[in-house]
């Protein structure tokens, strides 16, 4: 018995060690210099909370805080849109069925980078050229040059690659609901409409549920979209705070300063996803 | 009832499946046009396939040694994450009951809300002064950071083994160790499947942590490359997208070939 218990150890020491060290300790430094004034060399001196507070009242921080709750809401509202309508069709009684789920769910496979870099092209290049042969003024622009339109953008990439992942998402879920009930409503006389009301939205909430979690948390790390599509740009009006981290801390000497920042960012995503849980949770027991 | 075939709906699906397939035609047609083909017709297919795009990308970005690196880190991350963080969650499994194997598993799996940008500073700062700033660094750290989220899929899965294998075993005189390899790991098989398509599809198209923790450029991963030949990509298209290409297409053709279990298996891991 004893041996046992010996081999369990074993089994689990070495990761634990591992892990602490490149994961936790990490942590815990960044946590620790954020209270410093390091510029991530040379000498150091305890500055208290003053890293935070100047957090609060740097326009370029706040900006990247609402650049990035700007994309992350709107990508995870459309991403479940988008997903849900695309799920609903692959679960219906369709021709090609394993090739079109096949098709769709090609962009989960792609790097985000190049798949960027592709679209990058596409919004300087071929938006552009199509918008003009067909005299649509509006749209004969790069709109990732457009400070106020860059961010739309990042969130049609974003959207584009996101959707398969979620979309099998949902379609796990929609392929547990037995036909019978969809029967069953129509012999009650329930219209399309209703039924999804009915039926369908109510039993796969908990896979709504994760779907909204998952995406939101992943949009809120937005970075390769962003380094591919615009590096932030134009000015700072797409800078992520990942890369606002990213940046100040490796090409502006802010190791305290963004250190603090992280740790303000790991804060919020927590609550956010912690909020989120909850009150999808709920919902889904009063349904 | 409403058994035929619903046409609208497989129209309005095959349309929709245009939008995903655009990038990737004009990936493909672009890569194999000449500059001055592109700046006739974006959309038209090219007149004649003109490999010497390739030819140059494979030269410039020197393809074949980022493809070398990154099937390493992939091969050698999938192989050590499957053996190490199942055998780390099988302690943890048949241990729950018990505080120190109960608390490693929050311990693990709370690690999945952290996000990376937290650790970014000091890692790199520790994986350079250690001499980790490369690829067996990498490899190391892509095993370690996964056992987040393979230690919570695998203990579900594991707590569903009945233990009466297990017993069987033991009495006819097996080791922990060996009850673990000759029982439990062949056991595991469809959640191995599922944790090997997580892991190459993270090792092969992340580029964040290549981004920061690799300091040679010879040891660059494909994504990481499309990075460093921006500016030599953006005023040759022609070029750019047949790196892009290249670096898009053995994942392409491994999904093209695997597409139901890669699907199936990414599904089983997200729905736990």
């Amino acid at each position: 018995m004893q041996k046992r218990q010996n081999a369990f150890i074993l089994m689990t020491i070495p990761a634990l060690a591992l892990f602490f060290i490149f994961h936790t300790f990490p942590v815990l430094q960044g946590i620790f210099y954020s209270f410093t004034d390091w510029k991530g060399y040379g000498d150091w001196n305890f500055v208290g909370f003053k890293n935070y507070l100047n957090v609060f009242q740097d326009g370029r921080a706040l900006s990247a805080y609402g650049f990035t709750f700007q994309f992350s809401i709107v990508s995870t509202i459309l991403v479940n849109i988008f997903s849900l309508v695309v799920a609903m069709g692959l679960n219906a009684k369709i021709k090609f069925q394993k090739t079109l789920r096949a098709v769709y769910f090609m962009p989960n496979i792609l790097g985000i980078l190049i798949v960027g870099y592709i679209f990058n092209f596409i919004f300087a290049h071929f938006i552009p050229d199509i918008a003009e042969s067909l005299g649509i003024n509006a749209l004969s622009k790069n709109i990732l040059g457009d400070p106020d339109l860059a961010w739309v953008g990042i969130v049609i990439m974003a959207v584009w690659q996101a959707v398969a992942f979620n979309t099998i998402l949902y379609l796990a879920g929609l392929v547990t609901i037995s036909d019978d009930l969809y029967e069953a409503a129509s012999i009650d006389g329930a219209g399309p409409w209703k039924k999804f009301w009915a039926i369908t939205f109510p039993l796969i909430a908990p896979f709504f549920t994760i779907n909204m979690v998952l995406a939101m948390k992943n949009f809120l790390m937005v970075f390769d979209h962003i380094i591919a599509l615009t590096g932030g740009g134009p000015g700072q009006s797409t800078e992520s705070i990942s890369l606002l981290i990213y940046r100040g801390g490796f090409e502006g000497g802010e190791f305290a300063y963004q250190s603090a920042n992280a740790v303000i960012y790991f804060i919020v995503i927590v609550i956010i996803s912690v909020f989120q849980i909850r009150v999808l949770q709920k919902r889904e027991v009063e349904m | 009832m409403n058994r035929q075939t619903n046409w609208l709906i497989t129209t309005l699906l095959i349309l929709g499946s245009i939008l995903i397939l655009l990038p990737l035609y004009l990936t493909i047609t672009i890569a194999l046009k000449t500059p001055n083909e592109l700046s006739k017709s974006l959309l038209a297919l090219p007149e004649e396939w003109r490999f010497q795009n390739f030819l140059e990308a494979i030269e410039i970005t020197n393809f074949f040694n980022a493809l070398t690196n990154s099937m390493i880190i992939t091969i050698f991350v999938v192989i050590f994450t499957l053996l190490t963080n199942s055998m780390v969650a099988y302690a943890i499994a048949r241990n729950m009951h018990k505080r120190f194997y109960k608390f490693l598993f929050y311990y693990f799996v709370s690690a999945m809300f952290v996000p990376f940008p937290i650790m970014m500073l000091p890692i790199v700062k520790q994986t350079s002064s250690w001499g980790m700033d490369n690829i067996a660094g990498l490899i190391l750290l892509y095993i370690v950071y996964g056992l987040a989220f393979n230690v919570f899929i695998y203990v579900g899965y594991i707590k569903s083994i009945p233990k009466s294998l297990e017993e069987a075993a033991i009495i006819d005189g097996a080791s922990t160790w060996q009850v673990f390899w000759k029982v439990i790991f062949p056991l595991l098989a469809p959640m191995n499947a599922t944790v090997g398509i997580l892991t190459t599809l993270w090792a092969w198209n992340d580029f964040m942590l290549p981004l920061i923790i690799l300091s040679d450029r010879d040891q660059a991963t494909l994504p990481l490359v499309q990075y460093l030949f921006q500016s030599q990509f953006s005023t040759d298209y022609n070029l750019a997208f047949a790196s892009y290409l290249m670096a898009l297409a053995p994942m392409i053709i491994v999904y093209i070939f695997a597409q139901k279990w890669i699907i199936s298996g990414v599904t089983k891991g997200a729905i736990k």
